[in-house]
């Protein structure tokens, strides 16, 4: 029982730093867009941009590599990724070789934010601009890299809290919230985001406020416990969970407890991962805020956008914190995200 | 006078255990009143009672193949990853198969990587923590392989009912736990097992030079373990109805080794008791839910527990209850 | 050699320790001269290794008094005892190979300037010492580059240099060859020269003659003898080592069994390289053969490899007329060999278990792990042998770790018995034990040997060994070097055997 977890936070909130980032344009959304910049790129030459991927540590980055090479094939560009087996050294290595490759761009998902300096400054010296994808670097790197594309994970919890606020009404609601890791910074900054949204709505109130380490198995345990602590979880009007892998898990716990998720309790959680869409389209499941796998598409935007026409990029991109509930045809979701790799 | 009617009254063994546990669930229902309530929902019980049995299953499973080999100065850090592998294995298994090839392929796959282990142990002679440190490290990346870095979701309720379903009224992780730690006891004092784990654990040389086959014990002490980690996989991935190569598990080595040290085995050798050791994973569990059910920020969470992990220990300790008779005897 | 007799450099008085009621040294007196070389002698357990310990406060004494040159010392630690003058080298030289010789010599007071090292002057502050041992090496490659016995030079050289009065040499030679043996004796006899006192363990006798002027011999905790060595004979030694009294015990011998018997076992050419020269062996029914020589010679070794505990290279066994394989104790024990080891603590008892535990455990491993004794089993045959053997307390529950020396051995010969041995071999069975148990273990070999059962016993107790055994096999040097029967299995006979083969050596 000594924590495991310990040694978690940090490493977990390195990993979900990066799926705290958003939700932006839904795909059908982005197919749209992406079709329009297609046509108008579509006189340049081919660019060739060399992506250092982390790894393949969670779903949620599984699926990000797999849309980044649907929105490269889009663009027709020509995209090569490394993936770093999250280690440091594998990704320096990997955009020392793209520099010596001399690609156009290089686009870099960080898997710990400091010690990039030299190797950013190399890639400065050889004119090839740098995006950071869903996670920054330290602020001393600052002019070493063109833009960076991430979520806001703080939006991401207002977001939700602000679908509460109006889903609730002004009816009393007692709200329990399943906790990210204790540490990371996306649980700290989705819990803060959260509290402003529901701010100012006294009839909303946090009553329980547990840890449930961004795992299905600790979000069922702790939901458990939640209701066990409620005397059977009738008092219980709404559950947000720091991401829906967690709330996955609750909404069984409260099926077991013979409570009606999504009818009698209120749900809503963040990332959009394709199992809380199969939650909803069974009626389980009431929101999600989505972090969209989708960092490359904005950043490809700019970077074709830089080359063309010398644009120089806002230096952070935000993407979008896209809500979906009920009404968004979950069934249709769930088949479209199904096949990204979460 | 009175330190003689104490002894006549408590037993010698467990007595640290039990009264640890009792305590546990004495400040559980002080901090939530609603502890000790259970209630039938749905043809089973229900409280947080249940829970904690319910919740400390996979711990006390492992610490039921962990004990063993704790007791033959080993130990065996892979469990976690194994868990991991099972649950990994039924979970990708589990809507294209029946049952039972499921769970003999998740089980196998258990017993073969505490074979592995065993086999690098006894047969090639590595130090059992570097030696089990390579599956707990490859152990899960062969689990990530195998659900390709997602969560493997399953709809085969057979399968299901393992994790979140109920026997006799009793949900069935309780069941299976209690099952197998008959069985194990079974297989362990019902065989000369018990006696010569011991021995080899007390004096590896002296059981050598008495004839005990110390390799092949060592084999299956492994494998045993191996097995009952699969099975706590297995559990686990029922639980959610999914398997979660990334986070299940994930440390439960560490909560296992507590465990058993807890139910009072030392990790020089030796002596071990199964009972004690799942009575420890169930101290560890009840402090869990504690935790969960009383309303502390969960900032508060590791502290308390190390907290209370200590008071637990040092309860056992021979040092402190030679102390503590000292300090009485000095009273005239 | 020996100074004027005028106030000895170092006089210990009536040293004496117990380890858990056995007396490990019992009112020693020891003098060493200045620039005398006395050699300290005696087998396992005398009580060399204590006396050192207590000399240099690695273990408190429990009486006696420690004189050095005529003031009375005290240290509780080795390193009071070096600061007071006494310096220890250890068979395992204990310096860090990874460190340079230099830093070796000068670890912990090294030259330094502005609070950094000198190296180069540490380096020229090395040579000359070492020059003083005729010793020209490179100082800065690592201690671990050179031979043991230049490391052994170094750590001598160490020794000294803090200042050393008394330099004891704790088995310095035992991995050493001739070439290095007579390098270090060189440096031994310089520091003698130079009034330096040296304490020399060993078991090597022809080297005690080579270079002691004095020999201090410790039996069973007390001083057997102590003499210069020209005073001495190398008989009379072996004796002293070996012997209390040499009472003439043959007349209490049994009637040996007829030796037409079959053998039980026969070993031909079994050995081990470099472990136990190839011997011949055979042990039959109702024989006690003994194995007997000085420490280091074979004995405890010869029984290993008959147990398998070893592994032979060399030979072939015949048991009960089959040609069969002897590779691990499991097979030895299968074709009914049983074997209590010398080491007792280590090897022997699994101290937390009982009794009962400790005296099924051989029994349980040869039937398996599937094939357990019940309860009721086992409470039969531990209440047995424990009545049989009297073993005190009389309470099977009872961890052994609680129990007497005495009554540990006992059980571990319980824990064979229990298995019906065709072959039981015991290592020192009397060793470490009090005088009572003693004899009822000496009467408890006679009477298994009665009853029909095969014997191979090692003792250093030659008296003891005399009165029971049929057969001697005498060792030297890891070589079973003479085969006494009948008449010839005496005391005077044996030690004539292990002193001449020693005299014919140097």
């Amino acid at each position: 029982m000594v924590q495991p977890q310990q040694a978690l936070p940090e490493a977990r909130s390195d990993l979900r730093n990066g799926e705290t980032p958003m939700n932006f344009k839904a795909l059908n959304a982005a197919v749209v867009i992406c079709g329009a910049l297609v046509c108008s790129g579509a006189g340049a030459k081919e660019l060739t941009i060399g992506f250092s991927q982390i790894g393949s540590e969670s779903g949620w980055r599984a699926a990000e590599t797999t849309v980044s090479k649907a929105e490269a094939k889009k663009r027709n560009i020509n995209f090569k990724i490394a993936d770093a087996q999250q280690k440091q050294e594998n990704q320096i290595r990997a955009i020392r070789s793209f520099i010596a490759q001399g690609v156009d761009a290089i686009f870099l998902a960080p898997v710990v934010a400091t010690g990039w300096n030299a190797v950013l400054r190399e890639a400065k010296e050889a004119k090839i601009p740098v995006v950071l994808l869903d996670r920054d670097i330290d602020p001393s790197g600052k002019d070493l890299y063109l833009t960076a594309v991430t979520s806001d994970s703080v939006h991401e919890g207002k977001v939700a809290g602000e679908w509460l606020v109006k889903a609730v009404g002004s009816k009393s609601c007692n709200v329990v919230e399943l906790q990210g890791t204790v540490g990371a910074s996306v649980a700290a900054n989705r819990k803060k985001g959260f509290e402003q949204g529901i701010a100012g709505h006294a009839n909303l109130k946090i009553v329980r406020s547990q840890t449930g380490d961004f795992t299905r198995a600790k979000g069922k345990e702790v939901m458990e416990s939640f209701i066990k602590a409620d005397g059977g979880g009738k008092s219980i009007c709404a559950v947000y969970a720091h991401n829906d892998d967690m709330m996955v898990g609750a909404i069984q716990a409260m099926k077991e407890a013979g409570l009606k998720p999504g009818s009698d309790v209120l749900t809503v959680s963040i990332d959009a991962v394709p199992d809380i869409f199969k939650a909803m389209a069974a009626g389980e499941a009431n929101a999600t805020v989505e972090l969209t796998p989708d960092m490359a598409g904005p950043a490809f935007d700019a970077i074709i956008a830089y080359k063309a026409k010398g644009t120089t990029p806002p230096k952070w991109i935000q993407t979008a914190s896209k809500l979906y509930t009920g009404a968004d045809n979950p069934q249709a979701v769930y088949e479209s995200k199904k096949d990204l790799g979460y | 006078m009175p330190r003689k009617a104490v002894s006549f009254v408590l037993p010698r063994l467990g007595m640290p255990q039990i009264v640890a546990l009792i305590i546990i669930f004495a400040i559980n229902s002080f901090l939530s009143p609603h502890f000790l309530e259970l209630r039938v929902q749905d043809g089973r019980l229900f409280g947080s009672l249940v829970d904690v049995f319910n919740r400390g299953a996979p711990v006390a499973l492992l610490a039921l193949g962990m004990a063993p080999i704790i007791a033959m100065r080993g130990i065996d850090l892979s469990v976690g990853a194994v868990m991991a592998i099972a649950g990994a294995i039924a979970a990708s298994l589990a809507d294209s198969h029946a049952l039972g090839f499921v769970l003999v392929c998740a089980l196998g796959a258990g017993l073969m990587c505490g074979l592995w282990n065993g086999v690098l142990v006894a047969l090639l002679g590595m130090q059992p923590i570097v030696a089990t440190l390579i599956l707990m490290v490859a152990g899960r990346g062969v689990a990530q392989l195998i659900t390709e870095g997602r969560i493997v979701t399953f709809a085969n309720t057979d399968l299901a009912w393992l994790g979140s379903g109920s026997l006799l009224g009793l949900p069935t992780p309780i069941v299976l736990t209690l099952a197998m730690l008959v069985l194990t006891l079974l297989v362990v004092r019902g065989s000369a097992l018990g006696l010569l784990i011991e021995a080899t654990g007390g004096n590896s040389r002296a059981s050598a030079l008495a004839g005990v086959g110390t390799r092949v014990i060592t084999i299956a002490v492994y494998a045993w373990c191996g097995l009952c980690a699969a099975l706590a996989g297995i559990v686990a991935a029922a639980d959610i109805m999914g398997a979660d190569a990334n986070n299940a598990g994930l440390w439960l080595e560490l909560d296992a080794i507590l465990a058993v040290v807890i139910g009072g085995t030392s990790l020089l050798g030796g002596r071990f008791s199964l009972v004690l050791a799942v009575l420890g994973a169930l101290i560890i569990q009840a402090m869990n839910t504690g935790i969960l059910l009383s309303g502390f920020p969960p900032e508060m969470n590791l502290i308390v527990k190390a907290i209370v992990v200590l008071a637990v220990l040092l309860a056992q300790s021979p040092r402190l209850a030679g102390l503590g008779l000292l300090l009485r005897r000095r009273r005239p | 050699m020996t100074p004027p007799e005028t106030v000895p450099l170092l006089a210990l008085r009536g040293f004496s320790k117990s380890f858990a009621g056995v007396n490990a040294l019992d009112g020693v007196d020891f003098t060493l001269q200045s620039g005398e070389i006395h050699a300290l002698l005696g087998e396992n357990g005398a009580g060399k290794s204590t006396l050192i310990k207590t000399m240099t406060g690695v273990v408190a004494r429990d009486a006696g008094t420690m004189q050095l040159d005529g003031v009375e010392i005290a240290p509780r630690s080795t390193g009071e005892a070096t600061k007071a003058g006494i310096a220890t080298v250890y068979q395992e030289v204990n310096l860090a190979p990874n460190l340079s010789v230099a830093q070796n010599l000068f670890l912990g007071r090294q030259p330094t300037r502005f609070g950094l090292v000198r190296e180069s002057e540490m380096r020229r502050r090395a040579r000359t010492l070492l020059a003083e041992f005729d010793l020209d090496i490179d100082v800065a490659v690592p201690l671990e580059s050179y031979s043991v016995a230049i490391q052994h030079i170094v750590a001598i050289a160490r020794a000294v240099d803090l200042s050393a009065r008394v330099l004891i040499l704790d088995e310095p030679t035992a991995s050493l060859d001739a070439h290095e043996v007579t390098i270090l004796f060189a440096v031994m006899r310089q520091l003698a020269a130079r009034g330096i006192g040296i304490v020399f363990v060993t078991h090597f006798l022809d080297q005690v003659y080579a270079i002691c002027d004095r020999i201090t011999v410790l039996r069973n905790g007390r001083l057997a003898a102590s003499a210069a060595t020209a005073e001495l004979p190398r008989m009379e030694l072996v004796r002293m080592m070996l012997g209390r009294e040499l009472r003439e015990a043959t007349a209490a011998r049994p009637v040996s069994a007829p030796r037409e018997s079959e053998p039980v076992a026969v070993f031909r050419g079994f050995g081990k390289a470099g472990y136990v020269e190839p011997f011949d062996l055979a042990l039959r029914a109702g024989h006690v053969v003994g194995l007997a020589g000085l420490l280091g010679s074979g004995r405890t070794e010869t029984a290993r490899l008959v147990f398998g505990a070893e592994r032979a290279d060399s030979g072939s066994v015949t048991a009960r007329g089959q040609q069969v394989t002897l590779h691990s104790p499991r097979q030895a024990m299968r074709l009914g060999f049983g074997y209590c080891p010398e080491e007792r603590k280590t090897e022997g008892i699994v101290a937390e278990l009982t009794v009962r535990e400790n005296i099924v455990l051989a029994l349980q491993a040869r039937r398996g792990v599937l094939r357990p004794l019940s309860r009721r089993e086992q409470d039969e045959i531990a209440g047995r042998l424990i009545r049989l053997l009297d073993i005190r307390p009389p309470d099977p529950e009872r961890p052994i770790g609680l129990l007497s020396g005495g009554n540990q051995q006992k059980a571990l010969l319980a824990r064979w018995l229990a298995t019906k041995p065709a072959i039981l071999i015991l290592d020192e069975p009397t060793r470490g034990i009090d005088v009572g148990a003693h004899a009822e273990i000496i009467q408890l070999i006679r009477a298994l040997c009665a009853e029909g059962m095969a014997l191979l016993v090692a003792s250093s107790e030659l008296e003891e060994i005399v009165t029971y055994a049929d057969e001697i096999v005498v060792l030297r040097d890891r070589a079973h070097v003479a085969r006494l029967e009948g008449e010839a299995v005496s005391v005077p006979t044996i030690l004539a055997v292990i002193a001449a083969e020693a005299a014919k050596a140097v």
